[in-house]
């Protein structure tokens, strides 16, 4: 049952889809194909993914994560966070089932906001692209600004989520990532 | 390229997690699959919703709206259209740079790539799922409003 329900946002834009294919069929016929291409992108990216963290979640032991990105893992932790995010590729969706698994292995809530952030904006791969499509000193600028700004943000938001918000994140996450 | 290399290393872990411990391997397998089923769901509406936006706001479109707007309201509509677009790099980066050719300003461009990569509108279903209602919307807005400082400096620094 609470499978079905899960679906329903999915199949309500699906209809809307038809619809609009009833009533533009050129129109349709790209939606189609855009949310095929998205799909494809997904069961490319996404597998190998999850296929990391169900070893790095039987391997790694909680106790090496909190070290290197628990509470008072410092610099260390949040230098770590910064390069998973900016070494990774593909869309930000791709970040939270990672981040998931560093909840449940007991990184620090500011880390896992710095590496969100490191690997929704500051992707070495992307990067590269930026400074040849946008020039060296839009990328480059951009690329340090957010190296400060996303650490900045991190700190803030941190202590805007008190511990009890923090501890309900947490629990989603203690038995599956 | 890049999920070449995933694959190759994701295989290359799984062969010697098997080869070092068959039990382990069958249970972070089955913990994979249980963890991708699991948001598969929301996946699939997010990626669907994605496909149904992406194809009304096509680059000309999105050219048309940002690229000859200029001032604060040029950069306000950039990262509206930023914020609620998702845009794979290798198809905004392109964009970006043809918009700024035919004129559009420095900041509206950089207002629109910071927003297009940091605030995502219609992944907010599958952040709340992951995280929280609270985490979702600070890290949204905190992200869109620090968009326009990076667009501001990028504009001085760009025109030195």
């Amino acid at each position: 049952m609470k499978k079905t329900k899960a679906f329903v946002p999915f199949l309500l834009i699906i209809i809307a889809d038809i619809i609009i294919f009833t009533l533009n069929k050129q129109l349709g016929i790209s939606i189609f194909k855009n949310t095929y291409f998205n799909f494809f992108e997904m069961f490319s990216v996404l597998p190998p993914i999850f296929l990391l963290l169900g070893l790095l979640d039987v391997w790694v032991p909680r106790e090496t994560i909190i070290k290197f990105l628990g509470e008072k893992s410092g610099i260390v932790g949040m230098s770590l966070s910064i390069f998973m995010g900016a070494a990774a590729a593909g869309p930000l969706y791709g970040a939270f089932p990672v981040a998931a698994i560093m909840i449940k292995k007991g990184a620090k809530f500011s880390n896992i906001l710095i590496f969100l952030g490191a690997w929704s904006t500051m992707k070495i791969p992307m990067f590269l692209f930026e400074m040849s499509s946008l020039g060296v000193k839009f990328a480059v600028t951009r690329w340090l600004v957010n190296l400060v700004g996303i650490i900045l943000m991190a700190i803030i938001i941190d202590k805007m989520i008190n511990r009890n918000e923090k501890l309900e994140i947490y629990k989603k996450h203690t038995h599956s990532f | 390229m890049f999920t070449t290399v995933l694959y190759i290393v994701s295989i290359i872990f799984l062969g010697i997690s098997f080869y070092k411990d068959k039990k382990k391997t069958k249970t972070a397998l089955l913990k994979a699959w249980k963890s991708f089923m699991n948001v598969f769901p929301a996946f699939a509406g997010v990626l669907a919703l994605v496909g149904l936006m992406l194809t009304v706001l096509t680059p000309e479109i999105i050219s048309k709206i940002i690229g000859s707007n200029t001032g604060i309201l040029g950069m306000f509509i950039a990262s509206i259209v930023g914020a609620i677009t998702l845009i794979p790099g290798f198809v905004a980066f392109p964009l970006a740079s043809s918009l700024l050719e035919k004129g559009a300003g420095v900041e509206q461009i950089a207002v629109f790539v910071s927003t297009l990569m940091m605030v995502g509108f219609v992944t907010m279903p599958l952040e709340i799922k992951y995280f929280s209602r609270k985490e979702a919307f600070l890290r949204n807005s905190f992200s869109y409003i620090f968009s326009f400082v990076v667009a501001f400096i990028i504009g001085m620094v760009v025109s030195l």
